[in-house]
């Protein structure tokens, strides 16, 4: 049998970015969020400022993400009544980005609850950089 | 007659998607929608706890859900407000019939189960957070026991 080299290349290149945390649903987010944004590349910053962000448009009881995620995308959040969160932070919650209904239900009511309005596909492109580089 | 069995199979599934199993307990969230989406944020509360017009205004208002936005799909919305409203009594004994409450904890029975030796204790305790945290106390309160 014969190997074909760009099949060993596939799979090298697959199993690398199983290694660096990259997910195929992930991938297609963000290539989603791109081409819909029409920009070259996501940026990381923006994506932390919009986190840290604190907002006077929203709903009054969540200002910011970090009302119930926290400052540390690391850790643990607490919803309004109580319960847990888990990390946002794709490094301690590989979970985190991999159904595309659910990124797209949680930015359409977190968005809504934090801005008052629905988030930019640009912005919602930077905060998944920020987070898969967490 | 084939053709009636056929009809009446069709009804029984879209039944059972959308409507209790007879016999279902109001105390214990068994519709796994309603079980998957308001858990997502807070303990399933129970359809029993509620009359119905109360859960019909609260599915009604899930962009403005207690200060956050809880928007569902219809799909979802209409499911677990069927669940809701088939369940949820229609009357609660010692609620006004021309009151429509939302939040559990301010129903009378409540508010007597719940004095200021409660209400302080949750306040005093950052693991507790606010009274609508039922499991912080009552551990099995999603299997409808507290």
């Amino acid at each position: 049998m014969k190997i074909k080299p760009a099949l060993v290349f596939g799979v090298a290149a697959a199993m690398l970015s199983a290694a660096v945390g990259a997910n195929p649903v992930r991938d297609s987010l963000l290539e989603g969020y791109a081409a819909a944004a029409g920009v070259p590349a996501f940026s990381e910053e923006a994506g932390r400022a919009l986190f840290f962000s604190e907002n006077t448009t929203g709903k009054p009881d969540t200002p910011s993400c970090t009302t119930c995620h926290t400052a540390d995308p690391a850790a643990q959040g607490r919803t309004r009544v109580g319960k847990l969160i888990e990390p946002m932070a794709v490094s301690t919650n590989p979970e985190r980005y991999t159904d595309l209904e659910k990124v797209e239900k949680w930015f359409r009511r977190n968005c809504n609850s934090v801005l008052g309005r629905e988030c930019t596909d640009e912005e919602k492109g930077n905060f998944l950089t920020f987070m898969i580089n967490q | 007659m084939k053709k009636t069995l056929k009809f009446l199979a069709a009804m029984a599934v879209l039944a059972g998607a959308s409507l209790p199993a007879f016999g279902a307990s109001p105390w214990i969230v068994e519709n796994s929608a309603t079980k998957e989406e308001c858990s997502a944020c807070h303990v399933a509360y129970a359809p029993g706890f509620l009359p119905e017009r109360s859960w019909q205004a609260i599915m009604g208002n899930l962009t403005d859900h207690f200060g956050e936005d809880a928007s569902l799909n219809d799909d979802l919305r209409l499911q677990i407000t069927n669940y809701l409203t088939a369940m949820g009594p229609k009357e609660i004994n010692g609620l006004a019939a021309d009151l429509v409450p939302l939040r559990i904890s301010e129903l009378p029975w409540f508010t007597r189960e719940h004095g200021s030796r409660v209400l302080n204790r949750v306040a005093a305790d950052p693991n507790i957070g606010t009274i609508s945290n039922c499991t912080a106390c009552h551990q099995r309160a999603e299997e409808g026991r507290f």
